[in-house]
């Protein structure tokens, strides 16, 4: 969608959009940033609910409310450590423009349910980085898990340390925490809540760390991986 | 064109205010727009002790709402008064605070320390759907719900104290009824409505807490009515509240006799609604060739 603002998003952050322009759905919804042109702003999206049955119907030229960039994205890898991102599903969205700014330097993860659900595989394998697929009924790359992937790269790889960058559905993302803990890595992981309003305000969308509940929307929706009571 | 409208002693200067638990302590929504412009601001309930609140999911959406189960989480009086309080107070606009508690000293401690730090109005909280003891238990039940109001107006001295009734009685007229004989200086309603919502994948709840509070406009024409029932009930002023998202929402809650209106969901899907709406008061009043505002308080025509 075309885009008036100048703030520049970090991957991680997320917008509030409107999703249509009846009632029902009554609140704008979290879309990750995905990509960003001079002048458009643009969001990948699995068609799953009203809201985004109904995004999909918009036809260009349309005016909706969008809200952004907000929360906080992904730190910048720290010195002498390796990016390793690990994303699950749509949680791809989220990884795609930190993959993008990283390159070479990262290694990427991408796993999914089946071969249609691999989306934007060409484009990620355009960007450079060590790429490893895998998908849960062997149709593209590795069959299993990322975390599979993920325990035996961290067990074979000379390349490390490494730090984490995950995304996707909560099962994968503890998953990866735990591995994480055992491995005594530091990473970080996007976290998914249902939102109200998205800047903070309306406490819906908290979720349980070690230093207690804490808002998706403002102190994440990425947290340091550990930190996150799952 | 005058705005301002009276809710016991306080002069609003326009009759939107923010309802509790939707606006924070103000400072998420101060990077949207000016807090200055409000008619006032109702602070998220506060208890004695921080609260840490409930479990996720706390909100789901359902048809032209949404249901909440926050469970209260709020920084605690301490907190409140060092670090939030101060930062409201550099707006010029009236502050009310919603307070909530187990037991009636607790609701008595917390009134006179906000009512000594010159707070402009305790907002009384007997109407939480979502917390296991206290809130909606007050609320529901006449006797404590006297005994309290009486309690928390006797204790203190300038503030003016709102009662926020529950919709969840038998009888609103009663209740507002019970307020106003207790001394309560104005009452505000509806907080949310009890309700339920299942995944049907799952068959488990959408919310951890099971139930929540259902609110926006799914709930408008409800509130409205029972808006619409208090203030004839009762002589002091009603603050309708449920639902209310754009100008005419407001108008109407003004002409069913509410004196004053709070947003809350509306903030969320639009943090400008409440100044969209005080400029859209405006506009009316001029179309209808309005002096003040308070000339269409309670103007709901019966035929």
């Amino acid at each position: 969608m075309p885009l008036e603002s100048t703030i520049e998003p970090t991957p991680g952050q997320f917008y509030m959009v409107q999703t249509g322009s009846t009632l029902d759905p009554l609140l704008k919804r979290p879309f990750s940033y995905f990509r960003k042109t001079p002048e458009t702003i643009q969001f990948l999206y699995a068609v799953k609910g009203k809201g985004t049955v109904q995004m999909k119907a918009l036809k260009p030229g349309v005016e909706i409310q969008i809200i952004g960039p907000l929360g906080k994205g992904y730190p910048n890898p720290t010195r002498g450590h390796t990016p390793l991102l690990i994303a699950g599903g749509i949680g791809v969205a989220s990884l795609f423009p930190l993959a993008e700014r990283l390159r070479g330097k990262a290694c990427f993860i991408y796993g999914a349910q089946c071969r249609n659900d691999l989306i934007f595989l060409d484009q990620m394998e355009g960007l450079g980085c060590e790429l490893l697929t895998c998908t849960d009924d062997c149709s593209v790359g590795r069959g299993g898990k990322v975390t599979d992937i993920l325990s035996s790269l961290l067990d074979s790889s000379k390349s490390g340390p490494y730090v984490l960058y995950s995304c996707g559905p909560k099962p994968m993302l503890s998953a990866v925490a735990e591995i994480a803990a055992s491995r005594n890595m530091k990473g970080f992981a996007s976290l998914e809540e249902n939102m109200a309003c998205g800047f903070g305000a309306c406490m819906g969308c908290a979720v349980k760390t070690t230093r207690g509940y804490k808002r998706v929307c403002k102190e994440g929706p990425v947290f340091p991986i550990r930190e996150i009571v799952w | 064109m005058d705005l301002s409208v009276n809710i016991g002693t306080l002069t609003l200067k326009n009759p939107v205010m923010t309802a509790s638990g939707t606006f924070g302590y103000g400072e998420e929504y101060a990077e949207f727009l000016d807090l200055n412009l409000l008619g006032g601001i109702v602070a998220k309930g506060i208890s004695r002790k921080p609260m840490e609140g409930n479990p996720a999911p706390r909100i789901c959406e359902t048809p032209c709402g949404m249901m909440n189960a926050i469970g209260l989480q709020n920084v605690g009086l301490k907190h409140f008064l060092a670090k939030k309080l101060p930062y409201l107070r550099q707006y010029d606009t009236k502050l009310i605070v919603n307070i909530l508690g187990n037991s009636i000293p607790e609701y008595v401690k917390l009134a006179q320390a906000l009512d000594q730090a010159g707070v402009d109005g305790i907002e009384l909280n007997v109407s939480c759907p979502n917390v296991k003891r206290g809130g909606i238990s007050f609320g529901t039940d006449r006797r404590s719900l006297a005994k309290l109001v009486s309690a928390v107006k006797v204790s203190v001295t300038s503030s003016v104290v709102i009662t926020k009734l529950s919709p969840n009685v038998s009888s609103i007229p009663d209740f507002a009824k019970i307020a106003e004989d207790a001394g309560s200086d104005a009452i505000s309603l509806i907080n949310t409505i009890p309700a339920l919502s299942i995944d049907t994948e799952t068959w488990r709840p959408k919310l951890a807490n099971v139930t929540g509070g259902l609110s926006g406009p799914a709930i408008k024409p409800i509130a409205l009515r029972m808006v619409w029932e208090a203030s004839r009930a009762v002589k002091i002023p009603v603050i309708g509240i449920g639902g209310i998202l754009n100008t005419s929402d407001a108008v109407e809650f003004l002409l069913a006799g509410a004196s004053a209106v709070q947003v809350g969901t509306g903030n969320f899907l639009n943090p400008h609604t409440t100044t969209e709406i005080i400029g859209g008061l405006s506009a009316y009043m001029e179309r209808k060739n309005l002096r003040t505002i308070r000339d269409i308080i309670g103007k709901f025509q019966v035929p």
